[in-house]
């Protein structure tokens, strides 16, 4: 390779495709697993549910699974935030529903949906600063004071709907269009194309930083290789969701937003901090971070996020009602955070494993429907899935302990 | 030998008094340490080198006595004023995060942030923050596969290079450091006290508290010996044996005192 620049003599030389690979095998090896064990299963389980209904991977099917999944992706989202910090909110479901409830009674009350939705994500963020400041303040454990709010919560959700116990929306118009606007066509691909140019613009913004500064940088050809990927991938499902309706806006909020968090968390300050009180709160207070304030923020989110996508859910029912916010939804919130690889010991994780977590459980779930399976075999089935993959995090954790005293 | 203003000591403390309710932890103890020297802080458990310490640090304040720094008369009440005067501490425990890369940690709370919006958002500068880690890094001949490792996977020198290190960020005058190879074997205790030797000659002020003599020995040019919360040695490395300052951690000096006369200073009687 002939470079302009000189390079440090200090690196080791990561930059080109090899050097990638050999990286991410030390990775592997040593326990850093990242997406990894979800990616292989997410590809075994889709494959072998289309052996089994060739419908699952049509178009059709796709979308549904999407319109499925992105509320309680949202909600993982704030999930895995909290799990970050090493703490948990068993609330998220509760709080998702009693949100949605006061949107649905604000909008059939004649307040305009833009306002309701506002007013949703309000108090979905006052809840989690409340649980917050219980929890960082008062020291109560998250465990317990988020437990207690997934009962009062509950019990305020049945308060709101009051006699009724149901809330209906009307579909097709307000609220509801967050669900059901697709992007036909055209738009569907622009939206991809954004999306490759947005990584290669920043990958080459990267290694054009890093280079000026003489630290090693992925080669031309590695952000080549991932951007032609990346673009199959995009183009590929733009492609196959435009045979169906089109791009569905519930997908581009919840992709949106598991990429924003995924860039606070990695790339700014307040991230870092997410992640150090995650790790080791007494170091991250030693090192004049306000351990408080974070962790009060971070319930604030995960009470927003459950409010965002309690907003989803009811606008695909368009309805809220009593059992809303309740039965498995919780389970599949903290499930969707845990298989996607967010560690429940605090300090690990990624955004992008509430969206990987959850197109395993809603796969898993949307393919048994399709071949008539009942609750009782998806119960068992994503069980299962969720105890290995906590396995395989609490043994990754083993190996990078093991390899940590080398 | 007690540095006096004239051959420029750094930090200097003294009649530094600290009571505990009932308790006396420390009763008139004067201490200093100068520019590019290394003073060892010994002392039997209980003598009061950790209350000491937490008064330099600010942690815990003194009731009595005065601080300098610099020449200048320096209040320390809280460890935001020790860490403005310039004087650095690495924890026993090291105070790292696992789960953060080293220059993740090196740069933990003082973040360097782009600049313009982005910044104002709080949008690292990684690619400075990772320059000035690896430099550093190497200035202190530190070395690790790269700053992106996270610290869970370093040795245990390893990680006490990098906690070393990330005290030098915030660029102090006084290092303290709180028994720097209590944990560690014999090549990385070495590799330590190399890093201490070269903080020396970065003209850095630098304190190590140790129970461990012949490391004590291998580094120091000065040992201050507390006893009982009270001064009861100090003594050039050069030109003192081990038993003598055994004998003023335990006291046995005391006896001696009159007699023999090692030199030990300040002994309450």
């Amino acid at each position: 390779m002939t470079t302009s620049v000189e390079r440090d003599p200090r690196l080791t030389g990561d930059e080109g495709v090899r050097g990638h690979l050999g990286a991410f095998r030390r990775r592997v090896t040593g326990g850093e697993l990242g997406a990894l064990p979800v990616v292989i299963g997410l590809v075994v389980i889709c494959l072998y549910l289309q052996t089994q209904n060739d419908r699952f991977l049509l178009p059709g099917n796709v979308t549904n699974l999407i319109l499925q999944v992105a509320a309680v992706g949202t909600i993982s989202v704030g999930v895995v935030l909290v799990l970050l910090l090493g703490e948990i909110d068993l609330s998220v479901a509760a709080v998702s529903g009693l949100t949605s409830a006061v949107m649905a009674v604000l909008a059939v009350h004649g307040v305009h949906p833009v306002v309701a939705v506002l007013a949703a994500l309000v108090l979905g963020a006052a809840i989690g600063a409340f649980q917050g400041f219980m929890f960082a303040v008062t020291s109560v454990p998250s465990f317990v004071v988020t437990l207690a709010g997934l009962i009062a919560w509950q019990g305020v959700l049945l308060q709101v709907l009051g006699s009724t116990g149901t809330v209906n929306l009307p579909f097709g118009t307000g609220v509801s269009r967050l669900v059901y606007t697709f992007f036909g066509d055209v738009v569907g691909y622009l939206l991809a194309a954004a999306v490759v140019a947005v990584f290669v613009l920043q990958a080459l913004g990267s290694r054009r930083q890093r280079r000026a500064a003489g630290l090693e940088a992925s080669s031309p050809l590695v952000i080549g290789v991932r951007a032609a990927l990346l673009a199959v991938g995009v183009f590929f499902l733009a492609y196959w969701l435009n045979r169906d309706r089109g791009v569905p806006l519930a997908l581009v909020i919840f992709v949106g937003l598991v990429v924003v968090f995924d860039l606070v968390t990695r790339h700014t300050a307040y991230g870092r901090h997410i992640f150090a009180v995650g790790g080791n709160p007494e170091a991250a207070w030693r090192a004049g971070i306000n351990v408080t304030a974070v962790r009060i923020s971070v319930f604030v989110l995960a009470g927003t996020m459950a409010a965002a996508g309690g907003v989803l859910a009811a606008a695909r029912l368009t309805a809220v009602n009593q059992s809303t916010g309740g039965g498995d939804l919780l389970l599949n919130a903290i499930a969707a955070a845990v298989i996607g690889g967010t560690s429940l010991f605090g300090g690990r994780g990624s955004a992008y494993s509430a969206l990987l977590g959850v197109l395993v459980i809603g796969s898993i779930s949307n393919g048994l429907d399709l071949l008539n399976k009942s609750s009782a075999v998806k119960f068992m089935i994503t069980g299962a899935v969720l105890l290995v993959a906590a396995t395989i995090d609490a043994l990754a954790r083993r190996g990078r302990q093991a390899r940590g005293r080398a | 030998m007690t540095g006096g203003e004239g051959d420029g000591a750094l930090l200097e403390l003294r009649g530094i008094s600290k009571q505990f309710g009932a308790v006396q932890a420390l009763t008139d103890v004067d201490f200093s340490v100068r520019r590019g020297e290394v003073v060892a802080l010994v002392g039997d458990n209980g003598a009061g080198k950790s209350t000491l310490v937490k008064v330099i640090e600010g942690v815990g304040p003194a009731n009595a006595g005065e601080i300098r720094f610099a020449g200048r008369l320096a209040r320390i009440a809280d460890p935001h004023d020790a860490t403005a005067l310039g004087i650095a501490t690495v924890y026993q425990d090291l105070a790292l995060c696992d789960n953060l890369d080293v220059a993740g940690n090196l740069f933990l709370g003082r973040e360097e942030r782009r600049r313009g919006l982005a910044g104002a958002v709080g949008w690292l500068h990684e690619v400075g923050m990772e320059r000035r880690a690896t430099d550093l890094l190497w200035t202190l001949s530190v070395r690790l596969p790269s700053v992106r490792t996270p610290v869970a996977s370093l040795s245990g020198g390893q990680r006490q290079s990098v906690a070393i290190a990330r005290s030098l960020i915030g660029e102090p005058r006084v290092v303290l450091l709180d028994e720097p190879t209590a944990a560690l074997g014999v090549a990385q205790t070495a590799q330590v006290l190399d890093l201490i030797r070269r903080l020396r000659d970065r003209g850095l002020g630098v304190v190590v508290i140790s129970h461990n003599l012949a490391d004590v020995f291998a580094v120091a040019d000065r040992i201050v010996v507390l006893r009982l919360g009270r001064n009861a040695g100090e003594f050039d490395v050069a030109g003192t044996t081990r038993e003598q300052v055994v004998a003023a951690i335990t006291g046995a000096a005391d006896a001696d005192a009159a007699a023999t006369d090692v030199g030990p200073a300040g002994v309450g009687s």
